[in-house]
């Protein structure tokens, strides 16, 4: 089975599925904290309507994991606040 | 990058824009079908990874959609169709023709230039606030459907579904077919509601919508699922994850009967309550709106499905909420007049079918729209949402997820600022100012900025969306793509 | 519907009287945006009993359109420095008093920046003057350019730096002012549509004449911005007002990643200049709430509210060329104003002779945000019959007759 990186560990997916899809079927659930409250976040409306799933994907920030399609070797971090934690500094 | 024009751009693939294409297509005339999604379908006919036939049980019209599919096919193959899927739309500009600019993955920018367009952007689940709505493992109605349907994944092993229509019945019976323990399904309003309204004869044509109704009972016998009408869910609870909800009786007039509330752990939630339709690419082209009898804003259409701009024909739920039955009548009508809009004096002509097989098809189709509307309305009337959310808010429950506005801080901008619209709401407070652009939370800032600042409930103001999804502005600087990679058919992936 | 918000303080906030107006308040405003908000804050602190009256509800207009600038920057030496010179003191003042933090009131100060040599040299040319007006400048050589704005394309030839130049969130700004307004006695009336002014035999204004019946007036105040000419008309008072219309686009959230109110030296040609034809040179700055706002376009095409793409290409072509990193951050966002400008670029601003009691406050163009302070307070001294603060003639309804003539 193909498998992505998820912060370091290996998410094996299924050949179509999303990111989102993938991370929900090994259990894992929210991915994202919000910049206001720091509350975590992960799919909520699983159709690309709600940005809620935010993910860093290959570097890209603010990516829709209930989008993304997994790539084998993909590089999928989780994201805090603005995501753009490489402006920071 | 631009590509050779064609006769008319259908945006959205869904049972609405897959019908009008094939339509325009068989009448002779050049198509784009345009679609966010990997493959043809739309939020309602969705494949699996196995393909869509192995998940027969769990889709609705099956034989429609393979119908659709061949034609498709057969018009790909030709040419006459040009498939762009995981394709977004970001803006249409208008001209003397149509330039439709899409955005694929992000990365670059595609355009096709059209002389008309039919616009089936479908809908979403319509959201209202909770406390506790944004903890992870809180899901719409509809994302819990489409990671079944499309991902073969369950959102829990003990999953409350909850909120009004009867697509609640669909997704519970899904999840429980899949092995979830569905711990009840929470209808506000009475599930056969609409069998009293003076509709019968609208209901009997409809007599599908009933069997599916005692198809889904019999699921609910096997599996051991309780329905529970006249019910709500009134909170989620959790840390960092949803761990339990509370739900609660509601009296006839949709409060909440006092002392019935009653927590049930669970590990996931699915709510909806109706349909939103997708409105920010005909509002942009300027198209006439209305509020429907469900409370959504929709498009104005004539009898050929003709918007109050010329050359934009909308079709399915962006017309009035209405299921994959009438998107289809309404695909098909708009993707005739499409076609024949494209080559005739626009000033004099009305409609004419080319033949009388095509009239006598669109008298039917006609027929059978009027039917199913009135369907339609029937159900919106029998699902209203029941005014016990608004009771039910804590002062720190948020309206707006993304940019994280409180009740609160709405109440206090009609007290203290004067809010009285929704419009001014955004404004003042920020709500439906972030990533989602106010979709999710909408309706919900709409009825609050009514109850608060003792106005009349009006959503409009809040689907006016100019770039209808993010545009990076690298891509936006380049005006055309740049690049595109050299592998990129232009018929689809 | 008309909507009535009564005053402030005495009952419970927010509650709203079913009660008319005054029976016959000292002072009519015409429009709830942020010059007619300025203008009732004033004159309610001034004592006058108030009336606000917009045919829409509140900040409807070009208000909410645009980035809340208080700028002393992007003005030549003239009346309009004066006037922002006085705005920009004002503006800090009523921080100070209304809590800055309510509407976002940021002291962030200005750059102007050139990318080639012959430009700096210009804006130099701009600063000395300016600066002999009373405006703080500095000049920024490339090499410091990173010190102000470490995001900056690093070609750039230099800038300058106005310490002066604030900004505020210019929705919140209208609605505080007119909070205060309400404090100090003031209503609002919202969804009442002026249709024309009943004057007495003598020629004064008597009553102001809307869709809900006459509100017997002394003075009305014509702060209706882009809307000005023709609610002018509709007054008998007649002034040139005419749309210029211009997007901004919206990012996603960012963190703090642009400090100042950075914008390019062409900026200051184009706001003067008198071109029909599309102008946009970059204008990019970031807000409280973390998105950054990229203007800015100028175009005479009316009222057209649609989309122009060429427009958004330009700007982020140029908003990226100021800062390269933007490119992979996207626009969430657009929105379109209509700038209300006079031909001569200068807002109308004290009472027409032609019908005595009436008075304007509008066409201020793209810098109604940032001069609402000094001429709601110029407005005011009117009203009440004092001596204005700086000199007006410049601002006089009468030129355009004169001009005519």
């Amino acid at each position: 089975m193909s498998t992505f990186w998820f912060d370091g560990h290996e998410v094996p997916f299924r050949p179509g599925a999303t990111i989102g899809a993938a991370l929900l079927a090994s259990g894992i659930r929210s991915w994202r904290t919000t910049r206001g409250q720091g509350r975590p976040r992960g799919v909520f409306c699983g159709i690309g309507v709600c940005f809620d799933c935010l993910a860093t994907v290959d570097g890209r920030p603010n990516q829709r994991a209930c989008l993304t399609p997994a790539r084998d070797g993909m590089d999928v971090r989780s994201q805090e606040g603005t995501g753009h934690g490489e402006f920071a500094g | 990058m631009a590509s050779s024009p064609v006769d008319v751009c259908v945006v959205g693939a869904g049972p609405a824009g897959l019908t009008a294409a094939v339509a325009a297509a068989t009448a002779g005339r050049t198509v784009a079908l345009v679609d966010a999604g990997a493959r043809p379908g739309g939020q309602f006919w969705r494949h699996s990874p196995a393909g869509i036939e192995a998940d027969r049980a769990l889709h609705h019209d099956f034989v429609k959609y393979r119908q659709l599919e061949t034609g498709l096919a057969r018009f790909v193959q030709t040419g006459q169709i040009r498939l762009l899927t995981r394709h977004q739309v970001w803006t249409i500009e208008r001209g003397a023709r149509f330039t439709v600019r899409a955005l694929k993955a992000g990365e670059y920018e595609r355009t096709v230039d059209a002389a008309a367009l039919v616009l089936a952007p479908g809908a979403y689940d319509r959201q209202v606030p909770l406390p506790g709505w944004e903890l992870p493992g809180v899901y719409t109605a509809g994302g819990a459907q489409a990671l079944l349907k499309e991902h073969g994944v369950l959102v829990g092993a003990r999953v409350l579904v909850a909120g009004t229509g009867p697509f609640l019945l669909s997704v519970a019976a899904g999840l429980a077919q899949r092995g979830a323990r569905v711990v009840g399904v929470y209808e506000a309003n009475t599930g056969l509601g609409w069998l009293h309204h003076r509709s019968l004869r609208a209901v009997v044509r409809n007599f599908g919508k009933l069997s599916e109704g005692i198809h889904y009972a019999g699921t609910f016998a096997r599996h051991r699922v309780w329905y529970h009408p006249r019910s709500t869910i009134v909170a989620a609870h959790g840390d960092t994850e949803v761990r339990a909800a509370t739900v609660a009786r509601l009296t006839r007039h949709g409060a909440v009967v006092p002392g019935s509330e009653r927590r049930i752990e669970v590990d996931a939630i699915a709510v909806g309550w109706g349909f939103t339709p997708q409105l920010e690419l005909p509002v942009a082209l300027g198209t006439r709106t209305e509020v429907d009898a469900d409370g959504s804003e929709i498009v104005l259409v004539g009898d050929w499905q003709q918007s109050s701009t010329p050359g934009v024909f909308v079709a399915g739920e962006a017309t009035g909420v209405g299921g994959a039955a009438l998107a289809r009548v309404e695909g098909e009508i708009a993707g005739y007049a499409a076609a024949w809009y494209v080559n005739v004096d626009h000033e004099s002509a009305s409609f004419h079918p080319r033949s009388r097989r095509a009239e006598r098809r669109l008298s039917w189709l006609r027929k059978r729209r009027l039917t199913l509307r009135a369907f339609a309305a029937a159900m919106h009337r029998a699902h209203p949402v029941p005014p016990s959310w608004l009771d039910q808010l804590q002062p720190d429950t948020l309206v707006c997820r993304c940019e994280e506005v409180s009740v609160e801080r709405l109440r206090t901008a009609a007290d203290d600022l004067g809010v009285t619209d929704a419009r001014l709401a955004k404004l003042l407070t920020r709500t439906g100012m972030g990533w989602c652009q106010g979709r999710v939370c909408g309706y919900a800032t709409a009825c609050l900025v009514a109850r608060f600042a003792g106005t009349g409930y009006d959503p409009r103001g809040l689907t006016e969306r100019p770039l209808a999804v993010p545009v990076p502005l690298g891509v936006l600087a380049h005006g055309a793509a740049p690049a595109v990679p050299a592998d990129e058919s232009w018929r689809g992936e | 519907m008309p909507e009535v918000l009564g005053p402030v303080g005495g009952r419970q906030s927010g509650e709203r009287t079913v009660r008319g107006v005054s029976a016959s308040p000292d002072v009519v405003i015409i429009g709830a945006g942020m010059v007619g908000a300025a203008c009732a804050s004033y004159a309610a602190r001034a004592g006058l009993t108030v009336t606000v009256v917009d045919r829409g509800p509140i900040v409807a207009g070009s208000t909410g359109a645009g980035e809340g600038n208080i700028l002393v920057s992007d003005k030549e030496p003239g009346p309009e420095l004066e006037l922002a010179l006085l705005s920009q003191r004002l503006w800090t003042e009523l921080g100070e008093e209304l809590d800055p933090a309510s509407f976002e009131l940021e002291p962030k100060g200005g750059l102007v920046v050139a990318e080639t040599l012959d430009g700096l040299r210009s804006l130099y040319d701009l600063a000395i003057v300016q600066g002999a007006r009373g405006v703080r400048t500095m000049a920024v050589d490339a090499e410091s350019l990173p010190h102000y704005e470490p995001h900056l394309a690093p070609d750039l030839a230099g800038g300058v730096h106005y310490p002066q130049d604030l900004q505020v969130q210019p929705m919140l700004a209208a609605a505080c002012l007119l909070r205060d307004a309400r404090a100090h006695g003031a209503q609002v009336r919202t969804g009442v549509e002026v249709t024309g002014a009943r004057r007495d035999s003598n020629g004064r204004l008597a009553a102001l004449l809307t869709n809900v019946g006459p509100i017997p007036t002394e003075s009305v105040v014509n702060a209706t911005g882009t809307w000005g000419g023709e609610v002018s008309a509709r007054l008998g008072a007649p002034v040139p007002v005419l749309p210029r219309r211009g997007f901004v686009l919206v990012t996603e959230p960012l963190p703090r990643l642009i400090r100042h109110k950075v914008y390019a030296a062409e900026y200051v040609a184009n706001v003067a200049s008198s071109e029909e034809g599309l102008e946009t040179s970059a204008v990019v700055e970031g807000t409280d709430s973390g998105t950054v706002l990229i203007g800015a376009s100028r175009e005479r095409v009316g009222f057209d509210r649609t989309l122009s793409v060429p427009v958004l290409q330009r700007l982020a072509a140029q908003a990226t060329r100021l800062f390269p990193m933007l490119a992979s951050v996207s626009a969430i966002r657009a929105y379109r104003g209509f700038r209300p400008y006079c031909p001569d670029h200068l807002p109308v601003i004290g009472a027409d002779p032609r019908v005595p009691g009436v008075y304007h406050a509008c066409g201020h163009e793209g810098a109604g945000i940032g001069l609402s302070a000094a001429t709601g307070h110029l407005i005011a001294a009117a009203l009440a019959g004092k001596e204005p603060e700086i000199a007006v003639s410049a601002f006089s309804p009468l030129r355009f007759v004169e001009e005519a003539a």
